[in-house]
């Protein structure tokens, strides 16, 4: 019964994170068509900033959060206006400029932080059991303040003129730009709101994790997997794919022997035995190539 | 004798009015001499260990560009072919106690096997979906070799592979010499006429569909040939350290092939080769500044692509030569006129 409980709780928490980071990617993939392998890495990011708030300043974690959301979005419209739209007509050049941009900060924080395991307080201290099972009210917060983001995110994509300007870019570029809608600023707001999105993944989940130059990649790998399993361009799909993984994930660590191993591997099978059922995802439009 | 004076003949006439016009050509032509007599200058070993893991690397950039730069076929997971054949060439060496001219080849094969079986689930993705789905697959094995350290020896890898060749002159020989063949193997099947229905399906899949042309049987031979080449660099690559590990498969790896291969200008087969034998030393060459050798790497090849967004290489022969407008065969800038048909060249 513990069991169970522990593998709903880590299920729960890595299928919010992983819907949060996949919602930021495949808005930037929708509007702009960048495959921005940088995103997780303005998490990692936003993980050091907040620890550099709390730890070495000794702020409230609340102002780390505040600071590292503000400071990560920056840092993402910056390195986009400077980096990234210059060359966003070749898509070769965009894809390993992402690439390259992740390797910078993974670099640049192993340079300041020496590559060592660090940790944060978490926001909120305590905890209560049910049957046994220790469950952090860090956990359950961070859980809920996912939940809630993504509501917000909904409202301001289906209710509000900036979310229909997005969702209409995505649909079609040039009609979007034909009805007066500025696609250059849209692309940059976008990116503003989805590297936004990955700064606030990590500054909720950053007390749940250890911090180290490398936790970009496995999330990256994860949140790659949930887009392609919900369907490129589906917030639904992604919101749905990434409880799918978290909970395979859960399931392999706790019930399989070597499961800290396989978790990957199992969570990706799952992945690629949806695409061979259906090639464009759970919730993915089968949309004809742009010739 | 007439006949050797022939062809001696004929060799001249092709080097001089073919290979000797064209920079490009005579560039490349140096390339090879500098590549098969560098050891009689220097006998250097770091230097020739860090030409041969070079040579080794750049058949597995342009394998990269022969899959996804010519088929269009994004492959962000090519990684997987590498450490197949690595692992391959290791576990039969050690196990089957079969010598590195046998073992690379099965372990190549093996990789082609690789190619076959993520090829079928892959060819109904497109773009981005194929990209963010070949990337899952070395993690998946990755995660598999890591659960059964038994066998394939876990995080640490399986060491004490046969060497290749006894000395480092040797090594270097074998692995320069399969790196300039394979390569002009790949540039040849990139020119024939499977090359064409290759660049055709980059281009436009669906008008080819409409030629008459199985896309999707080209596409697996794609994946098979790829696979192919990746292996021999994974089996060379293992032999060489005489240790095939995890790192062979990590995401990095993957990514390193990508970074190589649009850095020097993807659907040429001489880009990626060209940026391997710039960055990988480059990246050697960094190692006195240890702490920020990643840094300077990344910086580099931002700045770059901020100024050749479609490679270096391709860059550079656009500022030594031009096309013809009328036969559409290249010239070196300088001239006025076109060497075949004379016509002006603007």
């Amino acid at each position: 019964m513990a069991l169970i409980i522990d593998i709903i709780i880590s299920g729960l928490i890595s299928g919010s994170v992983y819907a949060l980071l996949a919602i930021g990617f495949s808005l930037i993939f929708g509007v702009a068509r960048i495959v921005n392998f940088a995103h997780t890495a303005f998490y990692m990011v936003a993980a050091y900033c907040i620890y550099v708030v709390t730890q070495k300043m000794g702020f409230h974690p609340m102002w780390g959060m505040v600071a590292a959301i503000v400071l990560v979005t920056l840092l993402g419209i910056i390195s986009y206006k400077v980096l990234i739209n210059p060359i966003r007509e070749h898509e070769g050049a965009v894809l390993i400029a992402t690439i390259a941009l992740a390797m910078i900060f993974q670099e640049v924080m192993s340079l300041i932080f020496t590559g060592t395991y660090l940790s944060v307080p978490s926001l909120v201290k305590g905890y209560f059991t049910i049957l046994g099972v220790k469950v952090f009210f860090q956990q359950l917060l961070t859980f809920f303040a996912a939940l809630l983001v993504m509501a917000v995110l909904w409202v301001l994509l289906m209710r509000t003129k900036l979310g229909l300007a997005i969702r209409s870019t995505a649909q079609d570029r040039e009609v979007a730009n034909l009805m007066g809608i500025n696609e250059a600023r849209v692309a940059m707001m976008t990116m503003g709101l989805s590297v936004g999105l990955a700064a606030f993944t990590g500054a909720i989940v950053v007390p749940l994790t250890i911090l180290q130059p490398h936790m970009w990649m496995h999330p990256l790998i994860m949140m790659m997997a949930v887009v392609v399993l919900g369907g490129l361009g589906s917030l639904k799909g992604s919101f749905l794919g990434a409880y799918i993984l978290g909970f395979a994930e859960a399931l392999v660590v706790f019930l399989a022997p070597m499961g800290a191993y396989l978790k990957g591997s199992v969570a990706l099978s799952v992945m690629i035995v949806v695409l061979l059922i259906r090639p464009e995802g759970l919730f993915g439009v089968y949309f004809e190539e742009e010739r | 004798m007439d006949l050797i004076l022939f062809y001696l003949k004929k060799l001249f006439t092709v080097l001089k009015n073919e290979v000797l016009v064209l920079p490009s050509r005579v560039v490349v032509v140096l390339f090879f001499i500098f590549l098969l007599l560098l050891p009689v200058f220097t006998k250097d070993s770091y230097l020739l260990r860090i030409f041969t893991l070079t040579s080794i690397f750049a058949i597995l950039a342009a394998s990269w560009d022969l899959l996804s730069g010519f088929t269009g076929q994004m492959n962000f997971g090519h990684a997987l072919f590498f450490g197949v054949g690595a692992y391959g060439a290791a576990l039969l060496n050690l196990h089957g106690h079969i010598p590195p001219w046998g073992t690379i080849p099965l372990g190549a094969l093996g990789a082609v096997l690789a190619g076959l079986i993520i090829g079928i689930p892959c060819l109904r993705l497109r773009g981005t979906y194929l990209a963010l789905t070949t990337l899952a697959f070395p993690i998946i094995l990755i995660g598999i070799i890591y659960a059964f350290p038994n066998f394939t020896g876990g995080e640490l890898g399986i060491s004490g592979v046969a060497r290749l060749a006894r000395s480092r002159v040797a090594n270097y020989y074998i692995a320069v010499v399969v790196m300039l063949g394979l390569c002009t193997i790949m540039w040849k099947i990139t020119d024939s006429n499977t090359g064409i229905i290759f660049h055709a399906i980059r281009e436009d899949e669906l008008a080819v569909r409409a030629a008459g042309i199985n896309t999707t049987r080209y596409k697996l031979l794609a994946f098979c040939l790829s696979g192919f080449f990746a292996g021999v660099s994974g089996g060379l690559y293992a032999h060489f350290m005489r240790i095939a590990g995890p790192s062979t498969l990590e995401v990095s790896m993957s990514f390193q092939v990508v970074i190589w291969a649009i850095f020097g200008g993807i659907v040429t087969i001489y880009g990626p080769v060209g940026a391997v034998f710039i960055l990988f030393p480059l990246l050697e060459f960094l190692r006195f500044w240890q702490d920020y050798r990643t840094l300077m790497f990344a910086c580099v090849i931002l700045v770059i692509l901020l100024y050749m967004p479609d490679g270096l290489f391709r860059w550079l022969r656009d500022k030594i030569e031009k096309e013809c407008p009328r036969c559409k065969i290249r010239n070196i800038a300088m001239r006025n006129t076109c060497r075949v048909c004379t016509a002006p060249l603007d």
